[in-house]
């Protein structure tokens, strides 16, 4: 089966100032997939998610998702694509003065012609969904740090995105919760068929959801390695790499540059 | 036995049987963006009678997610509210695990939001009241511990934080020379303009730099120069604390066993009282140079004959008293700043009210008293 590639990166070089975070890096993401960047403290792999949102425009090389070429500016597609796609980011970024309720139903609101009342009653779905329904009416600072990543996921999911984007899901939660929020994931990814782009380094739930990975390297700045999780653990000859899935102290916080 | 009727629109069909019952043939992908007209035009075409049937046959739907999940329990509550009956038809494997994922089955039982209930008027004024002792007990226990964080400092002067202190100095103190100084200048000028209108009349011209002078140093420098720096540094602090209290910056100084009082305000409220006292210096001279300028081009005045009268006005105490007032106007607008700023919870919106009561309460203060110190002299001299 031909699977269409949702998100394509081409050459992408990414720099702060003079420091260049990635030096020509290219992948694809799949339909349907749940894709997932890996790599140690520092990496870049918050600054490759910004560059897929279309946060941070890229250095030199080319961004497609879902067909809109967000790496150069004032694509008219790029406003569309912003309703098409999710983002959980990492603590939240609830609206601080808005309820639950009120920050889930902003996007519904703005985009759909719902009446008002169907309104509510999806957003106690999507809330519920989510474990939140008695949580509708509390502000974002008056709840859990896991509560407001779980009502971010709602918001993130307001819209039924294509494409969801996760920036360290798990990080923070509590083991049950985490686990919990790693079905959702998959459940999600299941039902609707919605492509997953996770970022994160939580070992435990790259094996429950990856499909497939890749691995960013700090000192050369490129890919070393991409495929299946489980396969790289038993199989990769990289050193970074074999000590990041299992999870063994490295010499230096820094992996030799390609071993394989 | 009546012909089936058949209506058809893109997404459902419905096929009445004339006896009441209604069969809604929903087909396609029912998603984002088909669920809001479906809603909609269902609303209107869909009227099933009491005692009647409502069947939503999903067997040609492709796709569901929980906006079809929303309609289908729209089109249910609706049916149940005409005392109709409702089932489903023909769902599949897919679709049943979306419907139990949302809890079809109860969806709409309960209450979807509860209003908050408005208390009534002497509850609201009860809770008004408390919240204000509350604050005022705040307030006075925050005015204890800033007076022991500075008699600790007073005892213990190695314990204050010289660069912090420096730092605050500058931002409080020097970036504000340009604003005060243009400020005080334009008020020389216009206080210089607009009595020189009158005491030319009597041809008594020289006075406009007596006025001018002593008004500048005993009230408007001061008030002026309070004004401001309440303005650019009293709001400064208050978002500087209240930021870092929102993000347990200042619960983490209190575990590293550092008073967040004494760590975080009595720096701000030290380099305030020793700049602010200056910035009023120079307000005043700019302001006499403001009045200067008027005198010398518009009223024939030569700028000895100015700054003679303008020397000839003012005494030592004038000066000082100024200085003094400014002293206190510094410590007041620091003080209230962090407070306000230690008073933020929850989040951004919490970081703006501090910032804003902070200039309110502090230009409040600065004028409170001065009243006072002008009551007092009034007695006094």
């Amino acid at each position: 089966m031909e699977r269409q590639p949702v998100i394509e990166v081409k050459n992408l070089v990414a720099r702060y100032e003079e420091e260049t975070i990635f030096d020509r890096i290219s992948f694809k993401v799949y339909e349907g997939e749940i894709f997932v960047v890996l790599g140690g403290s520092g990496c870049g792999k918050s600054t490759l998610l910004k560059h897929l949102i279309g946060l941070i425009p890229p250095a030199s090389g080319r961004i497609r998702v879902a067909g809109c070429d967000i790496s150069r500016a004032g694509e008219e597609c790029f406003d569309d694509l912003l309703q098409r796609i999710g983002v959980l980011y990492q603590s939240g970024a609830l609206l601080g003065s808005m309820t639950l309720a009120e920050n889930v139903a902003l996007p519904i609101q703005e985009y759909t012609e719902l009446p008002k009342d169907s309104v509510n009653r999806l957003v106690k779905m999507k809330l519920t969904l989510m474990n939140l329904g008695d949580y509708a009416d509390y502000l974002p600072s008056q709840i859990s740090g896991g509560m407001k990543k779980r009502a971010g996921l709602a918001r993130a999911m307001a819209l039924n995105p294509e494409i969801l984007f996760f920036d360290e899901p798990s990080a923070g939660l509590d083991p049950v919760t985490a686990a919990e929020l790693d079905n959702l994931i998959i459940h999600l990814n299941e039902t609707f068929g919605t492509t997953m782009v996770i970022v994160t380094h939580e070992l435990e739930s790259i094996f429950t959801v990856a499909h497939r990975i890749i691995m960013l390297d700090k000192r050369t700045k490129r890919i070393i390695a991409e495929g299946d999780p489980r396969y790289l653990r038993d199989h990769s000859q990289n050193r970074f790499v074999k000590q990041f899935f299992n999870r063994l102290a490295g010499d230096t916080m820094h992996p030799p540059a390609q071993e394989a | 036995m009546n012909e089936p009727e058949q209506r058809s629109a893109g997404g459902y069909r419905l096929e009445e049987d004339g006896r009441g019952g209604v069969t809604l043939h929903l087909e396609g992908p029912i998603g984002v963006s088909d669920s809001a007209g479906l809603i909609k035009r269902l609303d209107r075409s869909l009227t099933p009678q009491a005692g009647g049937t409502v069947a939503v046959d999903l067997g040609r739907v492709t796709y569901l997610d929980d906006y079809g999940v929303l309609l289908l329990s729209e089109i249910k509550m609706s049916t149940l509210q005409k005392k109709a009956d409702f089932y489903l038809q023909n769902i599949s494997h897919e679709i049943s695990k979306t419907l139990s994922m949302y809890n079809f089955d109860t969806l709409g039982r309960s209450e979807s939001f509860r209003k908050p209930k408005r208390a009534n008027v002497l509850t609201r004024l009860g809770e008004a009241t408390m919240r204000q002792a509350a604050e005022a007990k705040y307030m006075i226990s925050f005015l204890g511990s800033v007076c022991f964080a500075l008699l600790h400092v007073c005892l213990h002067p190695r314990s204050l934080r010289r660069d912090e202190t420096y730092t605050c100095m500058q931002k409080t103190g020097v970036d504000a020379l340009p604003i005060v100084g243009m400020i005080s200048f334009l008020m020389g000028l216009i206080m210089a303009f607009m009595s020189s209108v009158q005491l030319q009349q009597f041809g008594a011209n020289i006075y406009v730099a007596s006025l001018v002078s002593l008004a500048m140093t005993r009230e408007l420098g001061p008030i002026m120069t309070a004004i401001i720096v309440a303005g650019r540094s009293g709001s400064a602090f208050a978002a500087e604390i209240g930021t870092m209290k929102i993000s347990e910056e200042v619960d983490a100084l209190f575990t590293m066993g550092f008073d967040p009082t004494r760590f975080l305000v009595t720096p701000k409220i030290i380099a305030s009282v020793i700049v602010v006292p200056l910035l009023t210096i120079f307000s005043d001279i700019f302001a006499i140079m403001g009045g200067l300028i008027v005198g010398v081009f518009t009223l024939d005045l030569t700028a000895n004959a100015y700054i003679a009268q303008t020397i000839k006005t003012l005494d030592l105490f004038d000066v000082l008293l100024g200085f003094c007032k400014s002293a206190v106007f510094a410590v007041l607008i620091a003080w209230i700043g962090c407070l306000r700023g230690f008073r933020v919870r929850g989040g951004a919106a919490s970081v703006g009210e501090a910032t804003t009561s902070a200039v309110v309460s502090g230009i409040f203060l600065i004028i409170l008293f001065n009243s006072i110190f002008s009551v007092i002299l009034r007695y006094w001299e």
